[in-house]
């Protein structure tokens, strides 16, 4: 098919990842490199550059709202980005020396994590507070959020476990093209015991940020194909638009569960490849 | 701020739409084929070169240009955060921000 066709249809198949993705909150990123891979038969290189542009554009849409509101915290997202960019800049590296193959099933096994991801529970229990003396605490971490009960005060644990995780998140960002959304929650909810909207929102602000690290060398490799950047960059964000200003609307179960189960097929399709040498 | 962000990405988003308009009219019956491998043209890998092929009217340049500006957002917005951190003299989250925009210069410092 020429460009034009071409264009067309990855701008297409990039706005319905980009609406699905941001309605089911599971992300569109994920999805662009195997799309691109699978159903346009484009090189894995090629792919995971344009991925990652589209991962930027939308992680700078939508933080632009979170930021607002006083959710994030940038002080802690500056602090941990020093190791999700060390990791994105290693990831990036690294990147051109592993056999697109090993590129692929690595990203399937991303995909698998992504679905099963523990998710954050909602009743769990206040857990006791923070050491004031942790060194999260004593680096002025610690702030308060806009929560139900009004300006509600939280605290920052395990900081050094969290700098590794963020790590491991910048390093597959660097790898893979994604915005690693999912690690970069964990270590701040799960790890570090922050609020659900503060780690969300965070993590959102960071996603960007990371990305860019590795884009520079991306760029610099030759991996960023203006032509093919463009209509997934361009579907993917007008897509995520979409789907949040139609998130007033709860996405139903059966619509998260219909796209959890697409990424499975897309990681078992992934790793099949990579593992016959077809990527 | 966030409004910042925001129309950062929609304004890179009108260069790479720009761009892409002239690139379908002028190479849309081509067939560019991405199964394989094979690099960019160096004009499009450096900073250098893409702002001389975005003047130039090159389509994919103006394109590339519009990649660029998207990088850019949130180099900005580290930027600010330096900026933001500064006026508060909260002078530790100064010198991590600067760290980090570091890390991002790195990335993207020209290689040629």
């Amino acid at each position: 098919m020429n460009n034009l066709f071409f264009s067309g249809a990855v701008f297409a198949g990039s706005l319905v990842a980009g609406f699905v993705g941001s309605l089911t909150g599971l992300g569109g990123g994920v999805v662009i490199v195997p799309l691109l891979t699978i159903a346009f038969g484009v090189n894995m290189r090629y792919a995971i550059g344009a991925s990652l542009i589209s991962v930027i554009a939308t992680s700078s849409g939508a933080a632009a709202a979170y930021v607002r509101e006083g959710y994030s915290n940038v002080r802690i997202g500056m602090l941990l980005e020093i190791a999700t960019s060390i990791g994105a800049l290693t990831g990036a590296a690294v990147a051109a020396f592993v056999p697109t193959a090993g590129l692929a099933i690595l990203l399937g096994v991303v995909l698998f994590g992504s679905v099963f991801a523990p998710s954050h529970k909602e009743d769990v229990p206040e857990p006791e507070p923070a050491d004031p003396e942790s060194l999260g605490a004593r680096i002025g971490l610690n702030a308060s959020y806009p929560g139900p009960n009004g300006e509600t005060p939280y605290r920052v644990r395990r900081l050094p476990l969290g700098f590794g995780l963020m790590g491991v998140a910048g390093l597959l960002s660097g790898l893979l093209g994604i915005g690693s959304g999912a690690v970069k929650v964990l270590a701040l909810d799960l790890a570090m015991g922050l609020p659900f909207k503060v780690s969300t929102t965070t993590s959102n602000f960071m996603i960007g940020v990371t990305a860019a690290a590795s884009a520079g060398v991306y760029l610099h490799r030759g991996y960023i194909d203006p032509g093919l950047a463009m209509p997934v960059t361009l579907g993917v964000a007008a897509g995520s638009l979409a789907g949040a200003k139609l998130l007033v609307t709860a996405p139903s179960r059966k619509l998260r569960m219909l796209f959890r189960g697409v990424i499975l097929a897309l990681a078992v399709e992934m790793i099949y490849n990579g593992w016959t040498g077809r990527i | 701020m966030g409004s910042l962000l925001r129309t950062g990405v929609v304004l890179a988003c009108g260069v790479m739409v720009a761009g892409a308009v002239l690139y379908l009219v002028r190479h849309g019956g081509e067939r560019e084929s991405y199964a394989l491998f094979h690099g960019e043209p160096a004009a499009l890998e450096s900073i250098r070169g893409i702002l001389r092929e975005g003047r130039a009217g090159d389509a994919r340049g103006i394109i590339q240009f519009g990649v660029l500006a998207i990088i850019a957002t949130p180099v900005l917005r580290v930027a600010f955060a330096v900026y933001g951190f500064a006026r508060q003299k909260q002078w530790l989250f100064v010198g991590i921000s600067l760290t980090v925009l570091g890390l991002l210069a790195f990335g993207l410092f020209d290689r040629r």
